[in-house]
């Protein structure tokens, strides 16, 4: 079924998670031992400011099946494009607070350049066309917002 | 999925010739609904359906651009073709992560 070579852990999920729930998900990928020389993690947290001031918290939506696909389909070419050993990649929907971790990536690879490289390809494509839209909530109300054109030019590196 | 309906005696009549349309975020909103059975009689394309969407509701073309649109799941252009049973969805540009 899996057109994967190496062990990923996608999922997308409503309940808050932890930099070592990250972790547990990644030792459970079960990596070979001694293959791995390089892992880089990143994890993505709601913020004060964005493109308001003064956000207490985020509301995601996303189209679930698709969103899933999307993100499948870029570690999958991302693992074709580095030599990876294994992928993580979580993002969560729903309502979170101020601090509260939103995405989170592990890369695995044999070398620093390649773990490095797909994180940011993997966060650049996911922000380019991952169906899911982020709602700011401040005192004021809650606001849809804007898809960035940085982070649109940023896929042309790629 | 369509081989899955031909074979399938217990669909119902009202979604036997009908593509779901969904909508989501700030286009949701605007529409007032997510979802919706959309009677078709015949395969259109994805600028077909989106003319055929407005003459039935208004909101439509009113919505914020630009609209993305998936057919099934994947990304589509306007001269892709939809068949009865596909799943069809709006949507504004993304912004996760």
């Amino acid at each position: 079924m899996s057109v994967f070579n190496v062990p990923v852990d996608i999922e997308v999920f409503e309940e808050p998670f932890s930099q070592s729930d990250l972790n547990a998900r990644y030792a459970k990928l079960n990596l070979v031992h001694g293959s791995v020389g390089a892992v880089v993690t990143f994890l993505g947290q709601v913020r004060a400011s964005g493109d308001k001031t003064d956000v207490t918290g985020l509301v995601l939506e996303h189209y679930p099946g698709m969103t899933e696909r999307v993100l499948r389909q870029h570690v999958e070419t991302a693992s074709s494009r580095w030599p990876l050993l294994g992928v993580v990649l979580v993002h969560r929907v729903g309502a979170m607070a101020l601090g509260e971790n939103i995405v989170g990536v592990i890369v695995a690879s044999a070398h620093r350049q390649a773990a490095f490289d797909a994180v940011q390809y993997l966060m650049d494509f996911l922000k380019h066309d991952a169906p899911f839209w982020k709602q700011e909530v401040t005192e004021k109300g809650t606001d849809w917002v804007e898809q960035k054109q940085t982070d649109v030019d940023k896929i042309g590196k790629w | 999925m369509s081989t899955k309906a031909v074979t399938d005696t217990v669909v119902p009549a009202s979604n036997s010739n009908s593509i779901k349309v969904l909508f989501f975020a700030r286009l949701r909103e605007k529409m007032g609904f997510s979802e919706v059975n959309f009677a078709l009689s015949q395969a259109v394309t994805v600028a077909d359906l989106q003319v055929l969407l407005g003459e039935q509701y208004p909101h439509f073309f009113d919505l914020p651009q630009p609209i993305l649109v998936a057919v099934n799941q994947e990304f589509a252009g306007p001269e892709q073709l939809i068949a009865i049973g596909d799943e069809v969805a709006f949507f504004p540009p993304v912004t996760g992560g």
